[in-house]
């Protein structure tokens, strides 16, 4: 088939990940980076000609009867595990998997471009390109996986790449430590998706996506009503595999690895935890959505973990004071938006309209946060420090920054005709279309999307005028400028795409009507939160300190997030290290080095092989050996009478 | 007596004539030249390994006592490649000066106890077994011992020899209780009676049956020794133990269990193992956690790595088979790209601990990247050959669709998360730098170099060339008389 040539995005990639990790030493920095970003614009033409080709050709069967089809332009058997259990690897292109080929090669190009300018002068230059360059072909194969295997095996590899990408400042502790704990929550989380996988295709017999989708109710009843500990089977695996996405996601209570892995470069920031892996777990969801859609139990799951997250994250970001932080949070309510959109999308209701919602969410969202980050790095760049006090009144001297920043602003907050505006409002119409509750629970959510992200507009860009001393903030190069000027513009126009023509959740066009109710209040909302932010930040006053005063434990809580991580730390130091490790080690010194020291001390002779068996050491052992021998014969033979 | 029956052992053949080369040039080559004898060992083994994947027959000698099949022609190649990477590995060190005059025995040593791990694999008779399992143990005190100067190396050799002596007798005392109730050492002959056979000698039989191997194998509560002598012993030796030396007997482990003892297996010793695989992997994980020696802490991993190892014997068909062949053959590139690594390092600089580690990266990114590689291999994570390993022992093992079997590999997942925490300790150690490196840069020898190269590959591309398994599950399918007693 001719759409075949879609493997050459990843084959780019994988092979300037190579290159550069072989060879990039070699290479002058400059060099490097250019090569690396070179190939990631062709990348990036192939793929949006793959995603257009999709979208709009139809000599290849990409429409039948006015449904848009899912093709397999590339499909090889990799391993015949079974007789029934088969691994292919390949290529699947699908209007999701189209769309995210488009936000995955945009936003990787423009970080690609803005790194050149943001990362000069950074030891390793050349391993941060091949670093990004993997992350990318990781990325981009996730997404066209036809298999969960397949999936799982660039879900992990994506863990990889961010792991090495987030420790990239190998020096900073911090990092490390961020880079160790992202890795091991979400391996942690994978955990779940692999049993989520092993009894999913254990009762169907099959990996594929298309043959567990196209026929959802088969695949469900595969396990013939088998329950376990009085839920279906179908329900825990649907729901271990939510657990896997949860974690790359970072919903609440595995959301804890996103806020620190701030502490990489932020391009890497804007590229992983804005745009591209941090959905991963919404991807996933749609990409089961049909599953999902008959287990009524699985998607209500989806929906409380989601709409708790988006609540949870946005009264976190309210009284954070690192601007990547905050971002980090606003980001993580952001994503249990569109969590919570899929898990309210009945296909009954309004023809599944949360589906298209949430993906086009994922869309703008993508962009303009993408965009807040980019924008972040540079003022990062200026004023270097993270904190919001070390600025104030930056409109002045980073004009385009201060443009740019304002369009994020603007568009998280859902002003029109701003692009988060249309795909917030489709995700509130869904929110309403199933039940109030949810409704207004994201429409307050909403409000305080708009009043953080306000804040921080305020503290960055007015406020006050802290003393730059000799150091005068500048606006960045222009390979920085460039990516923001470009994401700007999308962020404004994207809301015009007509989205419900290209993705929905039965692939059939579907025609967006704004629902004008639901738009004007959310607009309402969102001034108010911008006009509250207006008043408590526009100028430097007492009024935040203030408030937060007055409601001081609230304001602790929250500026501590919540003290999830200490409850994180305290379960795995105090409980798993004094209860069971502790022990050990005890056991470990005392009874193994123990033995070993002493007689280190004691033996100088040549006779120390008998002082050594007198002195009790091997005789522990054997005896050991001996109890463990017996008593695996005495316990069986109780077992057997 | 029919001496052609010699041609179903090609592989003991030519390892035989291997050997003798080695102790023909180890006599008569003038002392100086000696030098030459490692690297002479290492072509003569390359060599022997290559012509060894051509020498696939299939039939029994000795009235039944010894069988060759694919499976146990796959299993020595798998050995023989390890071992090549050992022999390539030592080069360097076996020419040091404190080797100057024993370095002929070194090789003969290593070869005879290779000799005797065949001879354990292919044994259909409990005799040939034993004396397999006694060539394969004994040689290794010796070896064990080989720094003459060190204390902690005699140390060392005592506690093994002390240890695998008991366990010998203690294997021997399961022996005589199974002849005592079958009247017969044939594998076959025992098999056929021991269906419906619950008697308590049976029991008693097999658990010391099960802990005469698993000492080998470093099976808790069977492994106390692992440490010491890991730590003791010269590296290039303690990499052979934890790897050559595990993975034969986790190949006699497979084939006496169920071919033996496959009839009692739901019966008898179903929980016994189910115990043993759960304390293994925990206990090796939670010690593990705690070690700052480098060769310590490959010790506990290699501990509750022989756990996941003997998963694949509970799935006890040839799926099983094919999943733990695999698993040892991506467990030799992993650990011993580890061992590679920490052997290098402790040659250059006489460093073992995990602290010499910190800030490894800046002066020597190579070996810190290799060693990252096989970290992340032994913890499981895709898409490197761990991964893969670790996924086709699992779903062999579900393979059987027993409740207590999921269970078992929970818990068995849940452990991979604790081993990635301190296989990421590792990574942590070379990568984050508070203070300067300790390690200073250097070139590692020529043969570390290839060895290090020949793992690194096999860590990438084991798991992703599919064929490696299929050709591994085509060869357990050829094995499979031997599962016709299990279910």
């Amino acid at each position: 088939m001719e759409l075949s040539y879609t493997v050459a995005v990843l084959i780019i990639p994988v092979f300037m990940f190579l290159f550069l990790g072989i060879v990039g030493v070699k290479l002058s920095k400059k060099t490097a980076g250019i090569l690396g970003t070179v190939a990631m614009g062709i990348t990036t033409v192939i793929a949006y000609a793959a995603a257009l080709t999709y979208f709009f050709g139809t000599d290849q069967g990409q429409v039948v009867d006015g449904v848009r089809q899912q093709l397999t332009v590339l499909d090889m058997t990799w391993l015949e595990f079974t007789k029934n259990l088969v691994i292919k690897i390949g290529v699947l292109l699908d209007p999701i998997s189209a769309m995210m080929l488009i936000v995955i090669s945009t936003v990787s190009f423009m970080v690609h471009l803005y790194s050149l300018g943001y990362m000069d002068g950074e030891r390793g230059f050349q391993r941060y390109y091949a670093f990004l360059s993997l992350f990318t072909f990781s990325m981009l194969g996730l997404v066209l996986a036809t298999n969960i295997f397949q999936m799982y095996i660039f879900w992990e590899l994506v863990g990889v790449s961010s792991y090495l990408l987030i420790g990239f400042y190998y020096t900073l502790p911090a990092a490390v430590s961020a880079s160790k704990k992202a890795f091991i929550v979400t391996r942690f989380a994978d955990l779940g998706f692999l049993i989520g996988i092993l009894i999913l295709s254990f009762y169907t017999d099959t990996f594929d996506f298309l043959t567990l989708t196209s026929d959802p109710q088969a695949a469900i009843s595969t396990a013939g009503g088998a329950t376990f500990l009085g839920c279906s089977v179908m329900t825990w695996a649907l729901t271990l595999i939510f657990v896997g996405g949860a974690g790359k996601s970072a919903m609440f209570p595995l959301h804890i690895w996103l806020p620190d892995a701030m502490e990489g470069p932020t391009p890497v920031s804007a590229l992983i935890h804005a745009a591209t892996m941090v959905v991963a777990g919404v991807y996933l969801v749609a990409r089961l959505f049909p599953l999902y859609a008959v287990d009524a139990a699985a998607l209500d799951i989806i929906t409380v973990v989601g709409a708790f997250t988006a609540l949870y994250a946005a009264a976190v970001a309210c009284v954070q004071s690192d601007i990547k932080r905050v971002l980090a949070f606003s980001t993580i309510s952001q994503i249990a938006f569109m969590i919570t959109s899929l898990g309210v999308a009945s296909p009954e209701l309004h023809h599944g309209v949360g589906y298209m919602a949430s993906m086009f969410h994922l869309f703008t969202h993508a962009m303009f946060k993408a965009l807040l980050f980019l924008c972040a790095g540079a003022i990062i760049h200026a004023v270097h420090s993270n904190e919001m006090s070390a600025m104030g009144g930056l409109r002045k001297y980073m004009p385009i920054c201060h443009i740019a920043f304002l369009i994020g602003c603007l568009a998280i907050a859902g002003i029109p005709p701003f692009a988060g505006f249309f795909s917030k409002d489709e995700i509130l119409v869904a929110a309403y279309n199933n039940s109030p509750v949810w409704g207004v629970w994201l429409s307050v959510v909403a409000g305080m999307t708009a009043f953080y992200m306000f804040r921080l507009y305020y503290k960055i860009f007015w406020w006050n005028n802290p003393d730059y001393g000799h150091h005068t903030p500048h606006e960045a190069p222009m390979t920085m400028t460039f990516p923001l000027i470009f994401l700007g513009l999308v962020s404004i126009v994207a809301g015009f795409i007509p989205f419900g023509e290209f993705v929905t959740w039965n692939r059939e066009p579907y025609e967006i009507h704004l629902d004008w109710t639901v738009a004007g209040t959310s607009i309402v909302i969102a001034l108010i939160g911008i006009g509250l932010a207006t008043v408590m930040y526009r100028k430097e006053n007492n009024i935040p300190e203030q408030l937060a005063n007055r409601f001081r434990g609230l304001w602790t809580a929250a500026y501590h997030r919540f003290y999830m991580d200490e409850l994180y730390q305290f379960i795995t130091h105090k409980i798993i290290f004094a209860c069971i490790s502790k022990p050990i080690a005890w056991f470990d010194r005392r009874i193994i080095d123990g033995t070993m020291d002493m007689l280190a001390n004691i033996t100088n002779s040549a006779s120390f092989a008998v002082r050594r068996m007198q002195s009790g050491s091997v005789q522990t052992y054997v005896w050991f050996y001996l109890i463990g021998a017996v008593a695996a014969a005495v316990i069986t033979i109780i077992c057997l009478i | 007596m029919d001496y052609s029956q010699f041609l179903y052992m090609p592989q003991e053949l030519g390892l035989l004539i291997v050997f003798l080369f080695v102790f023909l040039f180890d006599t008569f080559l003038p002392k100086r030249n000696q030098t030459s004898l490692p690297v002479l060992t290492a072509v003569l083994f390359g060599i022997f390994t290559v012509c060894n994947y051509f020498m696939l027959v299939r039939g029994t000698a000795f009235s039944g006592m010894f069988e060759s099949t694919a499976a146990t022609y796959v299993m020595k190649v798998i050995l023989n490649i390890g071992v090549l990477i050992v022999l390539i590995q030592s080069i360097r060190w076996s020419n040091s000066e404190e080797m100057a005059i024993r370095r002929g025995e070194f090789y003969e040593l290593l070869l005879l106890t290779v000799f005797g791990m065949y001879l354990m694999i292919s044994a259909r008779h409990f005799l040939l077994f034993v004396i397999g399992l006694e060539t394969a143990s004994l040689p290794l005190a010796a070896l064990v011992a080989f720094h003459k100067k060190r204390y902690e190396s005699h140390e060392a050799a005592a506690k093994y020899m002390f240890t695998a002596v008991f366990s010998s007798a203690v294997f021997l005392m399961g022996l005589s209780f199974v002849y005592g109730l079958f009247g017969s050492l044939y594998f076959s002959d025992i098999a056929y009676q021991v269906v419906n056979n619950t008697s308590a000698v049976l029991v008693v039989a097999l658990a010391f049956v099960i802990a005469g191997i698993g000492f080998k194998l470093s099976l808790v509560p069977f492994h106390l020794w692992t440490a010491d002598v890991y730590q003791g012993a010269p590296t290039p030796v303690t990499s052979y133990l934890s790897v050559i030396s595990k993975g034969a007997a986790a190949f006699a482990f497979m084939v006496v269990l169920v071919q033996v003892f496959g009839a009692a297996y739901s019966k008898v010793w179903e929980w016994m193992l189910y115990a043993i695989i759960v304390l293994t992997i925990t206990l090796g994980n939670l010690f593990a956690i705690r070690q700052r020696n480098i060769k310590r802490f490959l010790a506990f991993s290699s501990i509750s790595q022989a756990g996941y190892i003997m998963l694949g014997v509970i799935g006890g068909n040839e799926l099983g088979l094919a999943s733990l062949m695999f698993y040892v053959l991506v467990y030799i590139f992993s650990n011993l790209a580890a061992f590679g690594v920490a052997f290098a390092i402790e040659q250059q600089s006489g460093k073992v601990s995990i602290d010499d580690y910190n800030g490894l990266y800046k002066t020597n990114p190579w070996l810190s990247f290799t060693m990252m590689l096989a970290m992340f291999s032994l913890a499981g994570i895709p898409p490197f050959a761990g991964f893969f390993s670790k996924f086709f022992i699992f779903t062999s093992a579900l393979e059987c669709g027993e409740t207590s079997i999921y269970v078992l590999v929970l818990i068995a997942l849940i452990n991979t998360i604790v081993s990635l925490y301190y296989y990421l300790l590792v990574v942590k150690a070379m990568f984050i730098s508070p203070d300067e490196c300790s390690v200073a840069r250097f070139r590692s020898s020529c043969g570390e170099r290839v060895a290090m190269i020949v793992c690194t590959f096999g860590i990438i591309l084991t798991g992703i060339v599919s064929c490696i398994y299929t050709f591994l599950v085509e060869a357990a399918q050829d094995g499979t008389t031997m599962f016709g007693m299990l279910n």
